[in-house]
């Protein structure tokens, strides 16, 4: 088994809402996949239908090698899911819900259970209402955590946690894949995915529109260049795939799309290199770019 | 006053969440009462037959017990008030009580009232606001009552000293819910705590309906005030304001513990829960078990303080048949006086059935609860199969009614066996009295069931009115004058009679089940292959 989630062409509608639109998600075997996308994208949905909460329209969907509705429950003893909002039973202490949950699933490791408890400083005598958002968090955390599975699919998991917790929870995702465990991971938080992801996928409108890793689509992106030269530039503006050529003197300040990037060095270099800055960019400027063509496709 | 700042819009807020709920609750309880009088004249056409009810039901205190005192059953509007007096106010305490918790307490328990706490509103805002909704409902149940019944031909006066009897009583429910609201972080607790309160007063009514000696115990029950009014007999005015009175009282108490907690919290502090769970803890029946329990040992205490009061009553009802020549001659028709307390004993039975149908309602929905407030998905996303997460909450609605009416049946014949001096015999007749229901509370049951699978969306509000219709049917269809294909629809009407020396037919009991069972089957199929959430 080399691939641990198979989605291709999911369509889910509600009433006149199309949420799904043919989305594709490829997760490997082992890996962290990052399952990013603007608010109301259809991230959730997803992962609704691979947990066999929902039926898809139409479309496939193969989950560690089962199908996700038909094969629900077995397939469930093999994953834990965090989901972004987690409700507990008010009356239920965070201690009992952990232990059910786990229970659920088929069992707990008890000694990780303690471990991750102390790491991520939870008391678990208190009830479920008691519980602030980023506490509740931390219960179905562990939850999920402690168990012996060989997916994890985790919905914003973070949502609500400090910083410190933020980084034990980097520390402890790091360990599942060290272990061999497949980690689905829809997250806002670019830092998380960026230290955490090997790689991505970019949803918008119930459909995928980047995957790889984030070499790869930072590779579909534009670097900005600043060099200084020896005399004024030539002809750098009329290249392909270079953007917003500034000139001051001998100061030349553009941005090119990574792929044209040795085009542009070459052109550069005939003018006389003196310095040279390049700057990759940031996946915050990756990101916007694709949820803002979101916004635009919706407008 | 900044402390209610914001209720008139919140106020707007549950009139429109309750746009559907309110106006449901008004017009079938309005409705009802003014439906008698047309009936009446054709069950009871002659002054013979008026006079014979008087002095038969009239006189009855077993009767007494469900209905209340009948003071004048000779007129259209005496037997009016005597019929529906009780229940009517009964219903309208229920909704005052539910409406009331679902807009204050329900609110804090779901996060929602932060965000709304948060904006302009003051801190008595959304207390003061849930009682005026019910308070609001309970007035306009009164009025729209009382000017049916004078529409369909009953004298004025009467109508609205019924109306505003029955008001009063929703008015004074909506301020112990507006208390109990305060005393617990759970909506369920508060909602346990004042349908609890209207189980005591309830009983109290009962007791002093039924009880010649002590009848001012009636006047400590809310739910008796609409009949100890006497509409269309001899209107006592001052009951309405008196009614008024209590409820500033207790919502002056709701007032007063309000600022004393906070948001969220309840008066009595959360304790700490247990670092693990428990080994029971690990199955979807052991989480309903977790999550059910308290609601069923809640409901099977209140049943069986019912079914020992009712019980000892039972004997006082042999007594008092040699009052009167007539009622004597009546009551050997119906087998004498051993036949009176069986007849006794059978509504009562009958009354069990119908409460055990309501709690096996509340805890088929419970899987709707579970669905919608998120529990269900980190529940149904583990190890769980839907049909067995499903089943464990339904095996409540299908074992808790057993239980509570087994407890209600023993503690009825063991209430009147020890009175008797025949524990034996009683115990085991209350029983098979009471357990004779179950087939019919499964029926309803089942119906929450098939509607929770099938149409999740609207399945709490449907179940609950299909409990009204079959409740409605079974107690006043026969007043009314439904025929008999209406009457059929109600599940308890087929319940057959548990009387020494009629034939017992047990058939209906076989075919019940059997329709209980596949409609569940159908709600559980329908359930696997639907969408959550």
């Amino acid at each position: 088994m080399t691939t641990a989630i198979s989605v291709s062409g999911l369509v889910k509608t509600f009433g006149r809402t199309r949420a799904l639109d043919g989305l594709d998600l490829t997760v490997r075997t082992g890996e962290v996949h990052g399952f990013l996308g603007p608010n109301g994208a259809g991230k959730s949905t997803t992962i609704r239908v691979l947990l066999g909460l929902m039926r898809a329209d139409s479309g496939t969907a193969t989950l560690l090698d089962g199908d996700p509705w038909r094969d629900a429950t077995a397939l469930h003893r093999k994953l834990a899911y965090v989901p972004g909002d987690v409700s507990l039973w008010p009356n239920l202490s965070g201690g009992e819900v952990i232990d059910l949950l786990g229970r659920l699933r088929g069992g707990l490791d008890q000694r990780r259970r303690d471990d991750l408890l102390e790491r991520f400083d939870l008391d678990p005598r208190k009830k479920g209402r008691t519980y602030s958002k980023g506490n509740r968090q931390k219960v179905a955390l562990v939850a999920a955590l402690a168990s012996d599975v060989e997916l994890l699919i985790l919905d914003e998991p973070t949502s609500g946690l400090d910083p410190l917790m933020e980084s034990v929870f980097q520390e402890c995702v790091i360990e599942e894949r060290d272990r061999g465990r497949t980690v689905l991971l829809s997250s806002h938080i670019l830092a998380e995915v960026e230290s955490l992801c090997d790689r991505v996928s970019i949803i918008r409108a119930g459909r995928t529109v980047e995957t790889g890793t984030l070499g790869e689509l930072r590779h579909l992106t534009r670097t900005s260049i600043t060099a200084e030269l020896a005399q004024p530039p030539n002809g750098i503006a009329n290249l392909p795939g270079v953007h917003d050529v500034r000139v001051e003197g001998n100061r030349v300040r553009f941005d090119v799309d990574t792929r044209e990037l040795d085009t542009a060095l070459r052109a550069l270099t005939t003018s006389g290199v003196r310095s040279l800055t390049s700057t990759p960019p940031t996946l915050e400027e990756l990101f916007l770019r694709h949820y803002q063509e979101d916004a635009a496709v919706t407008r | 006053m900044t402390g209610i700042t914001g209720t008139g819009s919140l106020v707007r807020l549950a009139l429109r969440r309750d746009r559907v709920m309110l106006p449901l609750w008004i017009v079938l309880l309005s409705v009802i009462p003014a439906s008698t009088g047309a009936a009446y004249a054709q069950l009871y056409p002659t002054a013979t037959d008026r006079a014979a009810l008087n002095a038969g039901s009239g006189s009855n205190p077993s009767v007494a017990v469900i209905y209340g005192p009948a003071y004048d059953l000779t007129t259209a509007g005496g037997f009016t008030a005597w019929r529906y007096g009780s229940f009517l106010a009964l219903f309208v305490a229920l909704m005052a009580v539910f409406t009331v918790t679902r807009h204050t307490r329900a609110e804090e328990d779901s996060g929602r009232l932060e965000l709304l706490g948060s904006t302009v509103v003051g801190r008595y805002a959304a207390l003061t606001a849930g009682m005026a909704v019910a308070g609001g409902a309970s007035v306009l149940i009164g009025v729209f009552s009382a000017v049916g019944m004078t529409s369909a031909g009953l004298p004025a006066g009467g109508s609205f000293a019924m109306g505003l009897g029955v008001a009063g009583t929703g008015l004074v429910f909506s301020a112990i819910a507006g208390v109990t609201a305060q005393l617990t972080e759970y909506s369920r607790s508060a909602n346990g705590f004042a349908t609890g309160a209207i189980g005591v007063v309830f009983l109290l009514r009962a007791i002093g309906d039924s009880t010649p000696s002590a009848s001012w115990v009636s006047w400590l029950s809310p739910l008796a005030w609409a009949q100890l009014s006497k509409p269309f007999v001899a209107e006592k005015w001052w009951v309405f304001p008196m009614a008024l009175v209590v409820t500033a009282a207790v919502a002056a108490v709701a007032y007063l513990l309000a600022p004393r907690r906070d948001l969220g919290a309840g008066l009595f502090p959360s304790r700490l829960g247990p670092r693990t769970a428990p080994a029971t803890l690990s199955s979807p029946l052991g989480l309903a078990w977790r999550l059910q329990r308290g609601s069923l040992l809640g409901w099977t205490i209140g049943l069986v303080v019912m079914g020992a009061v009712f019980g000892s009553i039972a004997n006082g009802i042999t007594a008092l048949v040699g009052n009167s020549e007539q009622m004597r001659k009546i009551f050997a028709e119906i087998g004498g006086a051993q036949g009176l307390v069986d007849a006794y004993l059978a509504a009562i039975a009958g009354v069990f059935g119908m409460i055990a149908a309501v709690y096996s309602v509340q805890a088929a929905l419970r899987l709707r609860g579970e669905e919608t407030n998120g529990h269900a998905e980190p529940v149904l996303a583990s190890g769980v199969n839907r049909a067995s997460w499903a089943g464990a909450h339904l095996l409540f609605a299908v074992l808790g009614p057993a239980v509570l009416l087994s407890a209600a049946g023993v503690a009825t014949g063991l209430g009147h066996g020890l009175r008797a001096g025949d524990v034996g015999t009683q115990v085991a007749h209350a029983f098979n009295a009471a357990l004779v229901q179950l087939p019919a509370v499964w029926v309803i049951a089942a119906v929450a069931a098939l509607l929770f699978g099938a149409l999740p969306r609207v399945s709490v509000p449907a179940s609950w009115a299909a409990v009204g219709v079959a409740l409605v049917i079974s107690l006043f269809g026969p007043v009314i004058g439904l025929g008999q294909a209406v009457l059929d629809i109600s599940p308890f009407g087929h319940v057959p009679k548990l009387l020494p020396g009629a034939d017992f037919n047990a058939a209906p009991l076989f075919w019940l089940t059997g329709v209980a069972l596949v409609v569940a089957v159908a709600g559980l199929a329908a359930f696997r292959r639907r969408d959550i959430g």
